[in-house]
């Protein structure tokens, strides 16, 4: 049985004008330590789906089921990560990471340690602890959040387009960083992204959606050879061009049919 | 190098004398009208150019001020005045605050009061004071009463929009972690919103003198409300000065204490 099972799932937005179909008929399974990617145009849904795995949202139809169980009752298994890093501004850096431990009541001296501890790994050391947000650069704050989602250890990371709010060089280094962190905690990942260099150079799998309603048009693997490299190294492989011409040629294609 | 260091810390101090020197002017014109005011005031007054009777004059008015100090009278009405109005204004704001939790709390009730609460804002309630008045006896209560009504329910509506304006995500986040909504507003919706409760402190230290000094001329027996109104009666208006005077000058300190309290509690 897969780790993650999203079955037939369904779901529609209403307003007093309008009933609004952002999901329609999706299933996938992830394995336990894959890395899968949404990608798709704004608007597809991605955000929906991530909001529905995660159990924020209800889906009007299907189910969703970690290891077995449904994702309503398996509170704290998933770790959720935003466009920005929304750290509390008037927490401490270290209040901030502690948070998550603090609401399911986990804190104690072993937790708060092991959250410290990661905060060194992504090299944020230096007394940046007692430092307010407003006092590091937008890079360093996504870290945090990293650190910050990481802490309650869940066994699945949604990641709604954590590097969409940083300029280039950061967010090509954060992707290394992010890459080595899940493969050395054997995590299960879900990046919603519209980069599509972004999503080859990370995942193990695409999943290709379109837009109005978002239904999966298709899913790409990516090969072994791009997949045992970090992403930077990826993007530069030679097999990554035709990955992406591959993927560029799909979006085109579904494009046209909707016009 | 050296040099122009040398030459970007000189320009730096001329920049920061400058600063000083423009300060040191607005503070002179400032203290110039004032004087100016009290000047002309007490001139026309002794040329008979306004009316003694009525405008009084500076004089008389310390010489009062000199009196009533002494005979421990206005201490004594000052603190009645000072203490059901600081009273009233800590009231309203905490009042004011919970009512808004509450509407957070429960998006239906706040549907179901809307209606009700525009109402109960955009009434004079002023106007309330003599039904307060007979509800619950002359007395401070009332007065405080008086002082209370006025502010809650704008400090309410508000702080109700401050935290419907949280950003979203703040709360996506918490509860991603698994927070309940007592969470959400312990940890989100009411540390947001501090910068908004505290400037409401502002205009409810203008309000809950409004309320308390008309709750006093309806009603007391004491206080600075009852003076204004005691020298009103008596047509004893350098009395009357003298109070107007006095609650300037307090509710302009109240003001600064809030204002000091702002900066000590927003450091971002």
């Amino acid at each position: 049985m897969s780790f993650l099972q999203v079955q037939n799932i369904h779901h529609t937005y209403f307003t007093k004008a309008s009933a609004t179909t952002a999901l329609s008929n999706i299933s996938l399974t992830v394995e336990k330590g894959e890395f899968v990617s949404l990608l798709g145009p704004s608007g597809c849904g991605k955000t929906t789906m991530l909001s529905i795995i995660s159990s924020l949202l209800e889906p009007t139809e299907g189910t969703v089921l970690l290891e077995g169980q449904p994702v309503s009752s398996s509170k704290n298994k998933i770790g959720y990560m935003l466009q920005q890093d929304y750290l509390f501004p008037w927490k401490t850096i270290e209040e901030n990471i502690l948070l998550g431990l603090k609401l399911s009541k986990q804190l104690n001296q072993k937790t708060k340690t092991h959250a410290l501890d990661l905060l060194k790994q992504m090299g944020l050391n230096n007394g940046v602890e007692k430092q307010l947000p407003k006092q590091l650069s937008g890079g360093m704050r996504q870290r945090v959040a990293l650190v910050r989602t990481l802490a309650t250890e869940p066994k699945l990371l949604m990641l709604d387009e954590p590097f969409s709010a940083l300029d280039y060089q950061t967010k090509l280094k954060l992707e290394d960083l992010l890459s080595d962190t899940i493969k050395a905690f054997g995590k299960t990942a879900i990046l919603v992204t519209h980069d599509i260099g972004e999503a080859i150079a990370m995942s193990d799998r695409i999943f290709l959606l379109t837009s109005r309603p978002g239904t999966i048009y298709k899913t790409f693997e990516i090969p072994d050879s791009l997949r045992r490299l970090s992403p930077f190294d990826a993007r530069n492989h030679e097999a990554y061009p035709a990955v992406f011409q591959m993927i560029w040629k799909e979006l085109e294609s579904f494009e046209q049919q909707n016009e | 190098m050296n040099n122009k260091m040398n030459k970007v810390e000189l320009l730096h101090k001329n920049y920061i004398h400058s600063l000083k020197v423009n300060k040191r002017w607005v503070r002179l014109y400032q203290l110039i009208i004032l004087l100016l005011i009290f000047f002309s005031w007490e001139i026309s007054s002794r040329m008979k150019w306004i009316d003694p009777l009525i405008f009084s004059s500076p004089s008389k008015v310390w010489n009062l001020l000199v009196a009533k100090i002494q005979d421990g009278s206005l201490a004594a009405n000052l603190g009645v005045t000072l203490t059901e109005t600081v009273a009233g204004f800590l009231i309203a704001t905490v009042l004011g605050v919970i009512i808004a939790a509450v509407l957070w709390w429960s998006p239906l009730l706040s549907k179901i009061l809307d209606p009700y609460l525009v109402i109960f804002n955009a009434m004079p309630k002023v106007a309330l004071g003599p039904v307060i008045i007979v509800a619950m006896g002359p007395g401070y209560t009332s007065i405080i009463a008086n002082g209370v009504i006025i502010c809650v329910i704008i400090t309410a509506i508000v702080v109700y929009t401050s935290f419907k304006e949280v950003d979203p995500n703040y709360i996506k986040v918490l509860q991603a972690f698994g927070a309940t909504r007592y969470q959400c507003f312990k940890e989100a919706i009411l540390p947001a919103s501090f910068p908004t409760i505290i400037s409401t402190l502002k205009v409810n230290v203008g309000l809950s003198w409004v309320g308390v000094i008309v709750g006093e001329f309806l009603v007391s027996t004491k206080g600075l409300g009852y003076m204004i109104i005691y020298g009103f009666q008596v047509f004893n208006f350098t009395l009357v000065f003298l109070s107007l005077l006095v609650i300037a000058v307090l509710a302009t300190i109240m003001y600064q204490l809030v204002d000091l309290l702002e900066k000590k509690l927003i450091k971002e």
